[in-house]
């Protein structure tokens, strides 16, 4: 779960993170109001999305006036910003934060992850902050640091001295960039986080510590234990399908195919994805209704996928354990008559009571189009979904 | 045996009482797993399916010697009980339950350290489907039907997956020594290496199938071990070719974040190490045909 950079910078300040000073906007009105309360004669108006670069999508005016405050807050509110990581629907902006200037003498890089290799936080570190840490691996690799933390002791003083020292800071900057790493790393531990970013970290001319902008991420698996981050969630930066599909406890991903897909399990769903794919034809989304799933959830689940307007045909692929073959057969049968199934329909089942779905979908008399392996429902989705789309055009 | 559980391998269940507990737990016993009883803390002494609960971990080791147990303990508490298993004595854990914190799992890899290797469990898992030696043994989620005894070893990350490849293979007539489901995480208890060793070692496998996805490192790191020290042939597939960039598809670990985790990546680290693949998920049972005619003939 992502968070908004103004978010995280609350969390991060009450950590002993120094943030510019900087307040929350939702109108013009109070975006202007807030250079009163700043202070100063700069600001940035930031918009808060959950992506990164917003800078070269135009997410971020630097201003001199009031006025022009109010007029970048104008323009920026309501809009979709588009970047390389939003997709092209782009994300729409309902708040702005904005913020003093800060004198920047040089731009760091501090991020903390979590290591899948060694199985621990690891923090990366780099003196050439600024751009994006991919391109910080390409070109200036040497200037890259990392420690791992061991989970059974906490990260400990001196690993954030030697990253201090590391990245070359002079030694009235020592203690405060510990102070700022030691801080970051409590944060991610007590929140649960999964990725943390500040990029940049600007050493000021005056010689101050600041995190200039702050990105975080947060394991999902570990909510139950965090209702403070959950209430930080904003659902207007989701795709709404996925909003509809999670709320109702399914897990999954909108793409951009017509073919829709409904399937049990995360990687047969991701090798039904593939198997569509080489059959020549484009899935819609990513869907999987877990195991023991009920006619009710079975039914819900092409709510969900009928939600998305491009979907022209519907794969259900089920291989069932802990499932059962008849439960799910009875929920397509429901989910055309009660939710309307308008689009060609092809199901595979196999596994637990198989014959008994079978039979119930064989005596519904609703049109449903039977496979019995993997390759052949994936061929008959293609080939149902080309027949439909000419049908389309030819009407 | 096969690898890991064998029918004399003695097994209990940690959440035995629950609903999900109690449902696997007959259906392991069904299958022909020595089930010798389970814990549930605060229902010790009493007899749930015709076997005695246990209120602590140790206390079930102490009576009934179980070497195994297998996990269906919800999120929040899963970790604890992983580590009470590892510090009863345990040799074998198989954790089916999903949505454990990732710090915890951190924890819970940190803790098992302190054991000296020989001592040490093995954990599977956790969100996983488990294991199971077919003809012998179940401590999963499986339907066991579906799996042929014979002398290919499986693992993979995913349940359905392997499901599907085991029936596939079924199909052709061709059976499997031990299935092992890893799990979907990005931290687990054992990697694809880590079980790609047992099986090399293992008198009654002569192939291993490995179901991979996208995310993480741990598919590229076997390609590399199986390269320099595997002698038995490896057949994988991995699936994901349709992912985009960062976004979790289902598993918590199955989300590229970095150079090499993407499905067209781990292809191509897997064919340069040598590694027959499978090409589309519809093709497991031919090409371990293939693969398996083929080793024969040059034997």
């Amino acid at each position: 779960m992502d968070i908004h950079e103004y978010q995280a910078k609350e969390l991060l300040a009450r950590h002993g993170v120094h943030v510019p000073r900087g307040g929350l906007a939702y109108s013009p009105e109070q975006a202007a109001y807030r250079t009163r309360e700043i202070g100063g004669d700069k600001w940035v108006v930031k918009a808060q999305i959950h992506s990164g670069a917003r800078g070269k999508a135009g997410g971020i005016k630097l201003c001199g006036s009031d006025k022009e405050v109010s007029d970048a807050a104008e323009a920026l509110l309501g809009r979709r910003l588009v970047t390389h990581q939003t997709g092209p629907r782009g994300k729409l902006v309902s708040r702005l934060y904005v913020e003093e200037t800060v004198n920047i003498a040089q731009e760091l890089y501090l991020g903390f992850v979590l290591d899948r290799k060694e199985e621990r936080v690891m923090i990366v570190a780099s003196a050439a902050g600024g751009m994006e840490i991919e391109e910080i691996a390409e070109k200036q690799s040497d200037s890259i640091i990392r420690a791992t933390v061991d989970p059974g002791v906490g990260m400990q003083g001196f690993q954030a001295r030697e990253i201090a020292f590391g990245l070359g800071l002079e030694s009235n900057l020592i203690g405060k960039a510990t102070e700022t790493i030691m801080g970051c790393y409590q944060v991610f531990r007590d929140y649960d986080a999964s990725m943390l970013e500040i990029n940049p970290l600007v050493v000021t001319r005056d010689g101050n510590l600041v995190a200039l902008d702050a990105k975080m991420s947060f394991d999902e698996n570990a909510l139950f234990r965090r209702p403070e981050i959950s209430e930080l969630r904003d659902k207007s930066q989701e795709d709404p399908r996925e909003t509809f599909a999670s709320d109702r406890g399914l897990s999954y991903v909108g793409l951009d195919g017509n073919i829709g897909c409904i399937i049990n399990g995360a990687g047969l769903a991701m090798a039904t994805m593939d198997m569509i794919k080489i059959a020549g034809g484009e899935p819609a989304n990513f869907l999987d209704i877990g195991g023991g799933a009920s006619p009710e959830r079975v039914a819900k689940s092409f709510r969900a996928v009928l939600g998305d307007r491009q979907v022209e045909t519907i794969l259900v692929n089920i291989f069932a354990g802990i499932n059962r073959c008849d439960w799910v057969a009875e929920g397509v049968i429901k989910a055309i008559r009660e939710v309307g199934v308008d689009v060609p329909l092809v199901v595979r089942l196999s596994g637990t009571k198989v014959e008994e779905g079978r039979k119930i979908l064989a005596e519904s008399g609703e049109k449903v189009i039977v496979a019995d392996t993997l390759a052949e429902a994936a061929e008959k989705a293609v080939a149902a979904w080309r027949e439909a789309a000419k049908n389309k055009k030819a009407a | 045996m096969a690898i890991l559980l064998n029918r004399s391998t003695r097994v209990i269940v940690q959440g035995f009482t629950g609903k999900i507990g109690s449902f696997h737990a007959e259906d392991m016993k069904r299958y022909g797993t020595r089930l010798v009883g389970g814990v549930t803390p605060g229902k010790g002494g009493q007899t749930h399916l015709g076997l005695p609960v246990f209120n602590t971990v140790k206390g079930a080791v102490r009576e009934t010697r179980a070497e195994a147990s297998i996990v269906f303990v919800p999120p929040p508490f899963a970790a604890d009980s992983i580590m009470e298993a590892a510090d009863a004595g345990i040799k074998l854990c198989v954790c089916i339950t999903d949505g454990i914190p990732s710090q915890d799992m951190m924890q819970v890899k940190r803790y098992m350290r302190r054991y000296r290797f020989e001592d040490r469990m093995r954990l599977i898992g956790p969100n996983c489907a488990g294991v199971i030696t077919p003809g012998q043994a179940l401590m999963g989620i499986m339907p066991g039907s579906i799996y042929l005894p014979g002398r290919v070893g499986i693992v993979g990350r995913s349940g359905t997956l392997g499901y599907e490849a085991a029936s596939q293979m079924k199909a052709l007539g061709i059976g499997v020594s031990t299935s092992v489901g890893i799990g979907g995480d990005p931290i687990n208890g054992s990697s694809f290496k880590d079980i790609l060793q047992l099986f090399e070692r293992d008198d009654e496998t002569d192939a291993v199938v490995m179901i991979g996805e996208i995310g993480g490192p741990q598919e590229a790191e076997a390609a590399i071990w199986a390269r320099d020290n595997m002698r038995k042939p490896l057949i994988a597939y991995i699936a994901g070719l349709s992912a985009p960039k960062g976004r979790r598809m289902g598993h918590a670990g199955a989300i590229i974040s970095a150079f090499g985790e993407s499905a067209q990546e781990k292809v191509e680290i897997l064919k340069d190490a040598g590694v027959v693949i499978v090409p589309t998920p519809a093709s497991f049972g031919e090409v371990v045909a293939e693969t398996l005619a083929r080793t024969k003939k040059a034997a």
